[in-house]
């Protein structure tokens, strides 16, 4: 018996769930009022609501269809498992989505799918429902679309004229690792598809000479995903990994997702509680990679295991291994160092160069921009206020690291 | 001491004008005492145009007040804010600001913290009205054809107005209300009305909440319970208007359970459809394989080359490309930034120079078979940049391999050697470059080999004058190559 829309709803969004992407963020403006339909697009996103986990929910997240005939180890569609499978039309994803943004449930679509039949008859599937929703429906707002690994360029350069967003997931941070657990899939082409994308974009942002505008195309960039946890990669390889993808690729964002437990799992995986704070870590040094200065080298060059200190957030587990570079001048000392100060972050940064060309700062000044000027403090010098003999404490480590739970009598 | 009574509910006009006139007598902040909306009596405001009418008479002698774009910007900001504490710190940086035109660049200051801090509250509260406003279908109108939909929301600011414009922006297809106990916005598509009475709240039902809620529990994952971090986000004063999250309570609370559950499923035997995909998967593949001693075949090989570790970091190998039976070959270092992501050789700025020179020069790059010494990208990274690195005599080694065959399948009458790479991988010599230039080197058993620069180098040149004078040494260098070619062709 064929299942109602709202079982295959329950089927397609727990299917799309381990894909960590949420962003409606970094796309091009677009407004309703201008084209008469649905929708807007406002350059930063919107996440309209959380579920428990913490998660923001900003786009519908659903697959096509959870059928695949891929057979990843730690996927939950993967065509050896047991779980129950389903299939969206066309029109139906199209319906969801209007009928969901209708109601300001949703920023937009992100579509991802399982393989059926072959990778481009799938991506095919994908860009009919992109186009439907942007032509037939003039329809404005956000849509993420999943590449298909080997769907053909083609198909790709289509999506990319709907789609704000394409991404491929590079899985697992080694080839070693992806092809142990995920054997039809080929990193070297996941890598090469990366590559085309981003000369096409390039291309699209080259202003032509006729017309002196940017073609529209993928304006919200690509992105990535990488479970961690799955397989033995440390974080140093990683964060290696990212930054390599970052660079070589220009992409927007590398999603960690920290590996989970999925119903029906294959037996070549760890049975693991998801590691959720390994995760934020590699988060923490993915931003201070992108936004802080630092080199990936750096950040992981004190950890002798190659993994980031569970207790402590990167900045203050480099801070202290650093000691010699503090404490710093916060009336003197150049935007790059004040950067590498823990608790001091990028807003808290331009503040203090605005306010200091007129002022003479205090610690109490700091509080007032929302610092922690307790964490500051061993960092820092201020007007009346010199860090003394803190920064050279052998307990300076403990006073960051979390109390030890008490434990409760029995 | 002076008594303002304001309405307050968001505008700034009431507020400017009122402003305006204190700053106009020179009151001090202290000296005002401002009053919110059934706070400020009748008396009060005749007290209030007392002042103003004798201001009205001076406002043309005075100069006009002037303020920094970014006050105005903050005090449209802050002045939606709920707290009557808003008036008489918007007024205190205003009269501030007279004496010290930069206090606003001083975040650290005390007022201007303040200030912020209201603005900060005031943005949190729009954008989280753009994020939990929920829309219910009711009716259409008569036979009107547009449909039509209704929210009730809960802001802690007069933020309607302000706020308004964004769903006009977002639904302009259809006719929507959002009533708030701070105001009404609608739009019938015609007119964004937007007024400050409150409004009421209806009870109503929509069929498509019960698909959103069901798409909220799906999408949820048990294994990673976060009930802080959602709350810190989803603050609970918003449930009571959202259809998901009736839901929350009996989610935390059966997560455990789930997660337990999904541990304790042994894996089981794999569908059948499952061997189908297998035996599938395992047939012999249509297309035929490249034929053998073919370029096509070489490429094919090359494309898993895991000859040297540079394969780990390249996003692919860089084969040569040209006509098999291409009289010249012309050999660069190694594939570059942009010939890595598009998979071909010299296709990225030195490519470019070289195809234009060439061109001059009367050589077709059409007709040329050009492939590099090394087949993957070199580089390490800088920041956020991939900086190209020189491969090392051991690369260089593993991968003569492969241009070892491409000389041996193309069997080129001439072969051009740009630059030390490519000289050492054909020659094994390791001359100066500027030495050897222009000159013709045997390697030990191939053809003929023309040494000259890599056009990268070209690029390199900062100089203006030398650049040319280079560029016009390198185009008669390969003015020789198409002439030395010529004969046989």
């Amino acid at each position: 018996m064929k299942k109602s829309l709202k079982e295959r709803l329950a089927i397609l969004s727990d299917a799309a769930k381990y894909d960590a992407s949420c962003a409606s963020s970094g796309t091009v403006k677009r407004s309703s009022a201008d084209t008469g339909g649905l929708g807007s697009t406002e350059g930063s996103g919107i996440c309209h609501a959380y579920a428990p986990d913490g998660r923001c929910i900003s786009l519908l997240k659903i697959l096509l269809t959870n059928f695949c005939i891929y057979d990843c180890a730690y996927c939950i569609n993967r065509s050896s498992s047991n779980v129950e499978r389903a299939r969206f039309t066309v029109e139906e994803v199209v319906w969801l989505t209007m009928e969901f943004y209708r109601r300001n449930y949703i920023e937009g679509l992100f579509l991802s799918s399982g393989i059926i039949r072959s990778s481009d008859y799938t991506m095919e599937e994908m860009v009919r429902i992109a186009r439907a929703l942007r032509v037939d429906h003039n329809f404005s707002g956000y849509i993420h679309l999943k590449s298909i690994p080997e769907a053909s360029p083609l198909l790709i350069e289509q999506a990319g004229l709907y789609a704000d967003r394409l991404s491929i997931n590079i899985e697992l941070p080694t080839d070693a690792g992806l092809a142990a657990y995920a054997p039809e899939k080929r990193p070297a082409h996941i890598r090469r598809s990366m590559g085309e994308l981003r000369l096409k974009i390039d291309e699209a942002n080259d202003a032509t000479l006729q017309t002196k505008r940017k073609k529209r195309f993928v304006p919200a960039g690509q992105s990535t995903q990488m479970i961690v946890g799955a397989d033995q990669a440390n974080d140093r390889v990683v964060l290696t990994t990212s930054a390599r993808l970052y660079g070589s690729y220009g992409l927007r964002r590398v999603y960690y997702s920290a590996f989970s437990p999925i119903p029906d799992a294959s037996r070549k995986l760890p049975l693991i509680k998801p590691p959720m704070m390994r995760e934020h870590r590699l988060y923490q040094a993915d931003w201070l990679y992108r936004f802080y200065g630092f080199e990936i080298d750096e950040i992981t060059a004190n950890q002798p295991d190659g993994m980031l200190d569970l207790k402590l957030d990167p900045k203050l587990s480099w801070a202290l291994a650093n000691r010699h570079f503090f404490p710093l001048d916060v009336n003197s000392a150049s935007r790059e160092a004040l950067l590498r100060v823990p608790g001091l972050g990028t807003k808290a940064v331009r503040a203090i160069l605005s306010a200091r060309r007129l002022r003479r700062l205090r610690l109490e000044d700091l509080a007032r921009l929302h610092v922690s000027v307790k964490k500051v403090r061993s960092f820092l010098s201020t007007e009346g206020w010199t860090p003394n003999k803190l920064i050279d404490r052998s307990d300076l480590r403990s006073m960051f690291e979390p109390k030890p739970e008490q434990l409760d009598l029995f | 001491m002076r008594v303002v009574g304001l309405e307050g509910r968001g505008g700034l006009g009431e507020w400017r004008e009122a402003a305006r006139r204190l700053l106009l007598a020179g009151v001090p902040p202290e000296a005002v005492e401002w009053r919110q909306g059934t706070d400020a009596s009748a008396d009060l405001f005749d007290q209030e145009r007392g002042v103003s009418e004798q201001k009205a008479a001076l406002k043309d002698a005075t100069p006009a007040l002037t303020v920094p774009r970014l006050f105005l910007d903050l005090a449209a900001t802050a002045i939606c804010h709920a707290d009557p504490v808003r008036f008489g710190v918007l007024y205190r940086v205003l009269h501030r600001l007279q004496r010290d035109r930069n206090l606003l660049d001083v975040a650290t200051d005390g007022d201007v913290a303040t200030l912020h801090a209201l603005a900060k509250s005031v943005r949190r509260d729009s954008h989280k009205m753009t994020a939990f406003v929920r829309f219910k279908e009711v009716g259409p109108c008569g036979d009107a054809e547009r449909r039509r939909f209704v929210a009730w929301f809960e802001p802690d600011h007069y933020i309607v107005a302000r706020v308004a414009p964004f769903f006009h922006r977002r639904f302009f297809d259809m006719d929507w209300m959002i009533a708030t106990p701070r105001g009404i916005a609608a739009w019938d598509g015609k007119v964004l009305e937007v007024s400050s009475i409150p409004g009421q709240k209806t009870a109503l039902s929509d069929d498509t909440e019960e698909l959103w809620r069901t798409y909220f529990s799906s999408i949820f994952n048990p294994a990673r319970l976060k009930v802080r971090a959602m709350q810190a986000e989803m603050p609970k004063k918003y449930w009571k208007n959202l259809p998901e999250a009736s839901l929350i309570p009996a989610m935390i609370a059966g997560a455990e359970a789930s997660v337990v559950a999904m541990g304790e499923r042994m894996a089981r035997d794999p569908p059948a459809f499952h061997a189908r995909i297998e035996a599938a998967a395992n047939a012999p593949r249509d297309a035929p394989p490249p034929l053998r001693g073919t370029l096509e075949e070489l490429r094919a090989e090359a494309a898993g080359c895991t000859r040297c570790p540079l394969h780990c970091s390249a996003t692919q190998t860089v084969f040569g490309e040209g006509p098999a039976d291409a009289p010249i070959m012309i050999v660069g270092e190694q594939p570059g930034d942009q010939e890595d992501l598009a998979g071909r050789p010299f296709v990225g700025p030195a490519g470019r120079l070289f195809d234009a020179v060439a061109h001059e020069a009367g050589l077709d790059r059409r007709s040329l078979y050009i492939t590099n010494a090394v087949k993957h990208f070199k580089y390490e990274m800088r920041g956020k940049r991939r900086l190209h690195q020189r491969p090392n005599a051991g690369e260089v080694e593993h991968c003569r391999w492969w241009l070892d065959l491409e000389l041996a399948l193309v069997k080129p009458s001439l072969v051009v050697a740009m630059g030390a790479t490519a000289l050492f991988a054909l020659t094994g010599e390791r001359p100066k470059i500027s030495d050897v230039r222009g000159t013709i080197r045997r390697s030990e058993h191939g053809p003929a080999v023309f040494v000259t620069v890599h056009p990268s180098f070209l690029l390199r040149i900062p100089d203006a004058t030398r650049r040319e004078v280079e560029m016009a040494h390198f185009k008669q260098d390969l003015a020789a190559v198409a002439a030395l070619a010529a004969p046989r062709a």
